[in-house]
């Protein structure tokens, strides 16, 4: 059974309905990109994964074994958390408050894990600088590193390279596929970037009113839907 | 000057003042640091006004527990509050501005057609170092004594909803709940703290030792205990300055806050350059 699994979902929003009918599944070790513009529902289809929306019509299913709580996600950093004052420990440590349930103190073993995912994202050298002292990119791998102590599973990205400069968004791209790759960590990503989602994924979601394409990101390139868009992308390149 | 503060000490309404005083700005600063962190800030402004109008109706129909009677009141108008700034169709800066004014004119409107606008409601509005009763203090005692556990007992909780509510709630935890102890938990602050800081000033404990301690500090723990020695120093100086030269409290403590700040600005920008110009050599 897939991880996680749409069945004619449908959200809407303010009684407008943003997306309909949409099905597709998540296999473990899958990379998805779910693509789409301004509007097209990305952001609601992503809090209905994460299941802080349920769906006006239809059933998002978890199997596989993957528990409620056991996302990671990487949301879009709010401004107020650009210069928020906190150590790159306390941050990456807070990832491992999900698992505490109504016990106040974290572990050693929740400790453990902090340290290990801030090793495994070569942040070592950051662990006591403050999170807003850090660049936009360093920041980014925080905040991976603590939606990593959530969970080992899958992990929800949401447009993690905006705002990062060519180098930085590189590199960023370059960690993800490692982690799918090498730790078959499942990956979830929204994004705005079309060439980069046919570059690293194994599946697109692309979110275009009645015209939603899924598939295999070789099926995407050849669908019409992909033709167009990546064609377009190509022009303005 | 050091035997005029002993003498200060052997005045039994002063003691009062000062243990009321430090408890109470410790338990908003505890939760300032949430609050300023999250933009809630102004919460603390309108529920402070909240609690004027609940002050002078209850002074009006001659309740016998004024304090009683507003905490309720006060708790309700911040569960409400905190809905608006999260889902509500009115921005939420200009709903509190408007729940604050709306309940400081009916508190006035009240007041001077019943009582008058005596000391009580002076006191009130404006803070009173001889305003804390015996009774005062054991609510005081007892209110941050529930404060700081609750503090201490969610800390992990309150720093992952302060930093990242979205991520918090996806991964599970229920940072509604904890938005909302962080609400009641600042309205019986503020209710209580209101006698003696006077509502239109109470804001600014919430505000300023977390504003101040974080010119400085870098890491959110180091913050908090910062605050909360930023909160008890200030408001026993404060306390202090106002029996001295006989001013009002609340207008003292602010005023001793905002020299720190201003202190604590300056070093924190002399720092901020130092440390860009270490990293920037690494």
């Amino acid at each position: 059974m897939a991880f996680i699994t749409c069945e004619n979902v449908s959200f809407s929003y303010e009684n407008t309905s943003v997306i309909r009918n949409l099905n597709f599944s998540v296999d473990k070790g899958d990379y998805l990109c779910i693509v789409g513009e301004n509007g097209s529902g990305k952001s609601t289809l992503i809090k209905g994964i994460l299941g802080l929306k349920s769906p006006a019509h239809g059933k998002i299913t978890r199997g596989d074994g993957l528990k409620k709580n056991e996302t990671g996600y990487l949301p879009q950093q709010t401004p107020a958390q650009k210069d928020f004052p906190a150590s790159v420990y306390e941050v990456v440590l807070s990832g491992r408050s999900n698992s505490r349930g109504w016990r106040p103190f974290y572990s050693r073993l929740d400790k453990q894990t902090a340290i290990d995912n801030i090793k495994r994202l070569n942040i070592e050298h950051l662990l006591k600088r403050s999170y807003r002292d850090l660049s936009g990119g360093q920041q980014q791998r925080v905040l991976l590193a603590r939606a990593l102590c959530a969970s080992k599973k899958i992990l929800l990205l949401d447009e993690p390279v905006t705002g990062l400069d060519p180098i930085v968004t590189e590199d960023m791209y370059r960690l993800i596929e490692e982690l799918n790759k090498k730790e078959n960590i499942t990956i979830i990503m929204v994004s705005h970037d079309i060439k980069s989602s046919v570059r690293y994924a194994s599946h697109i979601l692309h979110l275009n009113g009645d015209e939603t394409f899924f598939g295999t990101t070789d099926e995407y390139i050849r669908s019409p839907v992909g033709k167009y868009f990546f064609s377009e992308d190509k022009k303005n390149v | 000057m050091f035997e005029s503060i002993i003498k200060m000490f052997s005045y039994e309404f002063f003691v009062r003042a000062v243990i009321g005083g430090s408890l109470i700005s410790l338990c908003a600063a505890l939760l300032g640091v949430s609050l300023v962190l999250k933009r809630y800030s102004m919460i603390g402004d309108g529920l402070s006004h909240v609690g004027f109008g609940a002050l002078a109706i209850a002074a009006a129909v001659n309740a016998a527990a004024p304090l009683e009677f507003a905490i309720p009141i006060v708790v309700i108008a911040a569960f409400f509050l905190l809905r608006i700034s999260e889902n509500g169709k009115i921005k939420g800066d200009s709903a509190i501005a408007i729940i604050s004014t709306a309940s400081l004119a009916v508190g006035i409107m009240v007041a001077t057609m019943t009582t008058g606008l005596n000391t009580d409601i002076n006191s009130y509005l404006f803070g009173s170092i001889i305003a804390m009763s015996q009774k005062d203090i054991i609510i005081c005692i007892i209110l941050s004594i529930i404060v700081i556990i609750m503090f201490v007992f969610f800390y992990n909780k309150i720093f992952a909803v302060t930093f990242d509510e979205s991520f918090a709630k996806a991964t599970g935890t229920k940072a509604g709940a904890y938005n909302m102890i962080i609400a009641f938990l600042t309205a019986l602050t503020i209710t209580v703290g209101m006698k003696m800081m006077g509502s239109l000033l109470i804001s600014s404990l919430i505000i300023f030792p977390a504003i101040t301690s974080m010119r400085i500090c870098r890491r959110f723990r180091t913050v908090v205990i910062c605050s909360a020695v930023i909160a008890v120093l200030c408001s026993i100086s404060g306390l202090i300055i106002s029996y001295q030269y006989n001013t009002p409290t609340g207008a003292s403590i602010v005023i001793t806050n905002v020299c720190l700040l201003i202190i604590f600005s300056i070093i924190g920008s002399v720092s901020d350059r130092i440390n860009a110009k270490r990293y920037s050599k690494q």
